[in-house]
């Protein structure tokens, strides 16, 4: 596999434009499924979109990815409704409602799959790859229907952009504004169903909420803006897309679901650690840098409070006498005097001036605005 | 003196699964007043504001705005939301939370602009936050984001303003802030309900109070009404207890 297939192979190319524009879908819808804290309604959901497939086939004999995409998308609707019957109608929590879900829907679309195999024609061969996914058999046609759906989302998505803020920041206050939140619920939960079953043919149904989640979360780490994060999330979604299909071409045996799956991992790693202010490795310096500065204005006002008491400040004192006092080093003092803080002369040491006004104005800076 | 009434509540009563939270509660709120709701906890203080809303449905009684039903009146009522009944880690800045108080007077798909975004600065300015309006709300302190919800509310310019416990969780400071907010509000003719849970400021603060516990048990004028016998009927005898603390 050379880099130069990559333009000319007709269909790598539909396969890689099928998982960038999935990959672009899924991170814009994923960032609202991330901030409705619903992560793991994509897992139900796209668990619950097997029966629907195994059924459709089953009725109609017909392995066209469209009709059983539809069947997909009844079932993944009837396993959303459920979920949110068994959560408003019984006392059982929301995390119990799709783990049941889930369950009892992959269960019974694995049921029907058996059912399948077990049929005399091979005809029901490839249904199977709608468990895990299977890039290569995208066609064009799907991959059109990938970039329309994608549409339509994107510009229900700018036209209810304001409307979709305010029902995730503030479900209530948006009642009390007049809008009907079920409607604008019902319209942000459309979309992330549409979004997995369009999935469910690439990456599958077992990895298609990592597809969804994985591209948000990292995203999230890099901005504090909705805007942004829609926009990285679709970035980071696409990359994985085209990235997963080119690392699995390159190397002949390996799927591309997973793979793709595994790079969207990849993002989220790099952002957990990496993000400036969200990021773990970033925040460790920042504590350990915040640290080092109080120990030193702690010793800066210890000295102060020793200076204070007489009429010089920049006499010199012993450092012995700082030895009573816990977290100073010489390090410290040697960052002190480099500051200009304080001079050291043998074995005294003795405050500037700039030194004794910094102390004295150290813990002033506390106060309350306004 | 003839005063208008503003919000007329009739026969509501509301119920989670089996148990009344609110019963059979009738209560007219005359317009121009600063009124406190006080009672227990679970007294459905909170519930009582919901349901005139519209955000929980009640099993039957209705509520009219300026004689007509709340629905039509939206326009005319603002909403202060418990703090906590949000996310704060939610991505967006302080003057967007604001500007949010302008999407019901704009309606559906029409995108806020300068006009709105206008309005939602100098609502930032009246609770002392301009300085803080591009600063992600997880960075702000407790009273720094009940102030942004206060504002959030100014920038409806409404009529009659309801708050669910404004002062929940916030310094002197921001309290005193709020409170001058609120006696502004009052003097420029608005109604404005709050529930609150500090007896001892009742009198200071508000001129109106209303007792509940599950039952309306009094409404008036605080020199009037607040007094032992309706603390009683509502916090039953030990009420005293939670004053002196």
């Amino acid at each position: 596999m050379e880099l130069i297939d990559f333009f000319t192979d007709y269909t790598l190319r539909t396969i890689t434009l099928g998982t960038a524009v999935l990959g672009a879908i899924c991170g814009m819808l994923g960032s609202f499924a991330v901030l409705r804290k619903q992560s793991l309604l994509g897992d139900a959901i796209s668990h619950a979109a097997l029966p629907g497939i195994a059924l459709a086939f089953l009725f109609t004999g017909l392995k066209d990815s469209n009709v059983l995409l539809l069947g997909a998308l009844i079932s993944g609707f009837i396993g959303t409704v459920w979920i949110r019957g068994i959560v408003t109608k019984t006392h059982l929590k929301t995390d119990t409602a799709l783990g049941l879900i889930l369950s009892l829907f992959f269960g019974f679309g694995e049921l029907v799959l058996s059912y399948l195999k077990k049929q005399p024609d091979a005809n029901q061969a490839g249904l199977d790859k709608y468990l895990f996914g299977q890039a290569a058999t995208l066609v064009q046609s799907d991959v059109i229907v990938m970039i329309i759906v994608t549409g339509i989302s994107l510009v229900v998505m700018l036209l209810f952009w304001k409307e979709f803020k305010l029902l995730l920041f503030d479900k209530n206050y948006a009642m009390t504004l007049g809008f009907n939140t079920r409607f604008i619920d019902g319209l942000i939960s459309f979309f992330i169903v549409l979004a997995i079953v369009i999935g469910l043919q690439t990456v599958g149904v077992v990895l298609m909420s990592a597809m969804l989640l994985a591209p948000a979360a990292a995203a999230r780490q890099w901005t504090n803006s909705l805007g942004t994060m829609v926009i990285l999330a679709a970035v980071f979604g696409t990359f994985s897309g085209v990235f997963g299909t080119g690392i699995s071409a390159s190397y002949n045996n390996l799927s591309t679901g997973p793979v793709i799956v595994l790079v969207a991992a990849v993002f989220v790693g790099v952002s957990f650690i990496f993000s400036p202010s969200r990021g773990v490795l970033f925040k460790q310096i920042r504590l350990i840098r915040n640290r080092r500065d109080l120990e030193l204005k702690k010793t800066l006002y210890f000295m102060y409070g020793i200076v204070e008491k007489h009429e010089d400040i920049s006499r010199p004192h012993s450092i012995k006498i700082l030895n009573g006092f816990q977290g100073f080093t010489r390090g410290t003092l040697k960052t002190l005097s480099d500051k200009s803080w304080i001079t050291i002369k043998g074995q005294d040491w003795s405050l500037t001036e700039e030194g004794f006004q910094t102390a004295a104005n150290l813990y002033n800076t506390n106060m309350p605005e306004s | 003196m003839e005063q208008k009434i503003a919000v007329a509540v009739d026969d509501l009563t509301v119920a989670y699964n089996y148990k009344p939270v609110l019963w059979d509660i009738d209560l007219s709120i005359p317009e121009g007043v600063l009124m406190a709701i006080v009672g227990p906890n679970g007294a459905g203080k909170s519930t009582l504001i919901k349901s005139i809303l519209g955000i929980i449905d009640p099993i039957a009684g209705s509520v009219a705005v300026y004689g007509k039903p709340y629905k039509k009146q939206r326009d005319k009522v603002a909403y202060v939301p418990q703090k906590g009944s949000v996310d704060w880690d939610f991505p967006t800045t302080a003057l967007d939370v604001v500007m949010m108080g302008t999407y019901g007077a704009l309606g559906w798909i029409k995108r806020p602009g300068a006009k709105q975004k206008k309005q939602a600065l100098e609502a930032l300015e009246k609770v002392g936050m301009l300085a803080f309006k591009g600063r992600q709300i997880s960075q702000l302190s407790g009273g720094q984001q009940q102030r942004i919800f206060l504002a959030r509310a100014l920038v409806q310019n409404a009529a009659i303003y309801f708050m669910d416990e404004p002062f929940q969780g916030v310094d002197a400071t921001t309290e005193i802030a709020i409170i001058n907010i609120l006696k502004e509000l009052r003097k420029a003719g608005k109604t404005v309900i709050v529930v609150h849970h500090d007896l001892q400021t009742v009198p200071e603060y508000f001129d109106w109070v209303t007792f509940l516990n599950v039952k309306h048990i009094a409404t008036g004028p605080v020199k009037d009404i607040f007094n032992d016998d309706n603390l009683t009927k509502t916090y039953g005898i030990n009420y005293k207890v939670a004053v002196q603390k």
